[in-house]
């Protein structure tokens, strides 16, 4: 019944989310009376993951070196069943959600995406995930021996524990790609809306495209990623992958920060797993005031520079 | 060219979400249901297919009757056949496990299913289609050209696109993108007559198993009252995302 994280990488390196999954599967080993072990590929530090409690970790180099979901999902099911993990846990990114479901095949597991939380009960294994575009939770029994557990985004947190992790290099022969990889387009230097910790995010209330600057600015001081709603992705006003809501991105951060944006149900539903939710809107009366955390009853063109200019200063 | 355009019929994205039967099932009282909109998205390039290179388009949703004006909208719209496994969609991976049995016995070159379901979410039955397939999977497609068997396809990935290729057949994980919202169709009368007279079949199920149970439903807790801000008192916006909710 031993536990199984998928670290991912960016760049060599291991992804912010490493932490919470890392720590997700030690909790989960510790409730379930087992170990804990991880496996990575081509990474640099996989070391690091002792701070979470890993003990040991499985470096993977034999491997494509951009992420193949067919070539890695048939590398960590050979990994999981020779050596009897029976629980493989993963993130919710856009690439762990793209191998579950083929990792889950490949050893005949369940598959129990979106948790947000340890198993309610351990025989059987149940767990409380999200579902209904986060319009409400399933409890979700797992009826098979083994499982793939998909943990949603800031949903479990991180817990240091300092342990030192062994790294173990694999030797297993790599297996033919599908699918070629053509070109890959990525920003980089800045944070996206899957990682990172804050999103600014902008609607119609913006009137138009020559004002991103406000919202580009506000980001720019947290650090954080930039998003819209439909109809400014639609309209053009920004490219279609910062689109988030029921039919565009999730977003499941810390802090979500949301100016000119009425709050339509389609948009409420893709953003309100965040934590922490501050509408900026002139309307009193927007919907979105009635899912928000901290609300600030203004004109987005006044409020957000001042907001922008007065966070330069708590920073500073 | 044969495509299959796999349907899943959920609650229209403005449904409220409730369940009956002590939180144990959905509530569809009052609920109407629409084809799931990434379908729609990936339904919408499987016509321009037929329309431009020539192509047979069948789609096929795993449940219960209640799903079958869905499927005849799918028709309206410009599907050839539909079919129907009389089977319950009770996971991710029964549904799959169905759905590939049904694709064994007919040669389909290119499989479109939705990115995700707006119900239950899993974003799992196209990725488990295609390891049960073993065909090459693209999720998250928002760009399909098929040009002599060979497919290419473009994928939105954290922070960016990866454009892909393959030889069909293939799946893929249809969304927002894929088309232009403004190519979406409406059934027009015409349609809906001709949908009348197209083959529509009821097939038996393979009695796939499930893996997983939902065995019950929760609400999120109702939020607190919103904590409003003067506008001109942005420094204590700042305090307040600083010392009690400690994210900035
Ligand atoms: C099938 C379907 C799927 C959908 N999926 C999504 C989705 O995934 N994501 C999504 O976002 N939407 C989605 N929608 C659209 C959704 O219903 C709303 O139309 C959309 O979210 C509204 O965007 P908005 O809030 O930017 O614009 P509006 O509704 O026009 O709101 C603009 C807001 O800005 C405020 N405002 C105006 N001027 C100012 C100012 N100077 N300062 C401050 N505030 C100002 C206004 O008071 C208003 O509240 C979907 C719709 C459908 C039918
Ligand atoms: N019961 C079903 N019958 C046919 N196709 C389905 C069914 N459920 C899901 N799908 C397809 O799989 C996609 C992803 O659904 P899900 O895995 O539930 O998120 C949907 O967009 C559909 O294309």
């Amino acid at each position: 019944m031993s536990v199984l994280v998928f670290i991912e990488t960016e760049n060599n390196t291991l992804k912010r989310n490493a932490a919470e999954v890392a720590s997700y599967g030690v909790a989960l080993a510790t409730l379930l009376n087992t170990s804990c072990k991880a496996i990575v590929f081509h990474a640099t530090n996989p070391e690091t993951l002792g701070q979470f409690g890993i003990k040991e970790v499985t470096l993977v180099s034999d491997a494509p070196t951009h992420f193949d979901a067919h070539a890695y999902a048939e590398i960590v099911a050979e990994h999981a069943q020779k050596n009897e993990f029976s629980q493989v846990v993963v993130s919710s990114s856009a690439d762990a959600k793209y191998l579950a479901p083929i990792l889950a095949v490949k050893l005949q597991a369940a598959y129990v995406p979106n948790v947000v939380n340890l198993p309610q009960s351990t025989t059987p294994l149940s767990y409380k995930r999200a579902a209904f575009t986060n319009k409400a939770f399933a409890y979700s029994e797992v009826l098979a021996a083994n499982s793939v557990i998909g943990v949603s985004n800031n949903s479990f947190g991180v817990v240091e524990k300092n342990e030192r992790c062994a790294v173990v290099p694999s030797s297993s022969a790599s297996p033919s790609t599908k699918l070629e990889q053509l070109s890959i387009e990525k920003v980089t230097g800045i944070a996206t809306i899957a990682d990172a910790d804050v999103v600014v995010s902008g609607g119609r209330g913006l009137k138009g495209p020559e004002n991103w600057h406000l919202v580009e600015a506000l980001a720019d001081v947290l650090g954080a990623a930039t998003a819209c709603s439909k109809p400014v992705s639609d309209m053009g006003w920004r490219s279609h992958d910062e689109h988030v809501g029921q039919t565009g991105k999730p977003v499941s951060t810390n802090l979500y920060i949301a100016i000119g944006i009425s709050g339509a149900i389609q948009h409420l539903a893709g953003v309100n797993s965040s934590k922490v939710k501050v509408v900026i809107n002139n309307d009193p009366e927007a919907p979105f005031f009635k899912a928000a955390d901290y609300g600030v009853v203004g004109d987005a063109f006044e409020v957000v520079p001042k907001l922008t200019q007065k966070l330069k200063e708590f920073k500073a | 060219m044969n495509i299959l355009v796999c349907i899943s019929h959920v609650p229209d994205t403005t449904s409220k979400i409730n369940f009956t039967e002590s939180d144990t099932k959905f509530d569809t009282t009052g609920v109407q249901f629409i084809i799931n909109p990434n379908d729609e998205f990936g339904l919408t390039r499987a016509i321009w297919f037929k329309e431009k290179i020539g192509a047979q388009v069948h789609v096929i949703h795993v449940g219960t009757s209640a799903a079958d004006p869905t499927l005849r909208k799918c028709l309206a719209i410009g599907a050839d056949k539909a079919y129907r496994i009389d089977a319950p969609a009770t996971d991710g991976s029964a549904v799959a496990n169905e759905l590939a049995a049904f694709a064994k016995d007919h040669a389909y070159d290119l499989i479109i299913a939705g990115r995700e379901s707006i119900d239950y979410n899993g974003a799992m039955v196209p990725g488990m289609l295609s390891a049960l397939l073993d065909m090459p999977f693209v999720p998250n497609c928002v760009g399909l050209t098929i040009d002599n068997g060979m497919a290419t396809a473009e994928r939105e990935i954290d922070g960016g696109r990866e454009q892909l290729k393959a030889h069909l057949p293939i799946v893929i994980g249809a969304q927002k993108g894929l088309v232009e919202e403004s190519d979406l169709r409406i059934p027009n009368m015409r349609g809906i007559m001709q949908a009348r007279q197209k083959p529509f079949e009821v097939v038996p199920s393979q009695g796939a198993e499930a893996k997983t149970k939902d065995v019950s439903f929760e609400k999120p807790a109702p939020k607190a009252a919103v904590k409003l801000i003067p506008a001109d008192d942005i420094d204590q916006l700042i305090e307040l995302l600083h010392k009690e909710a400690k994210v900035i």
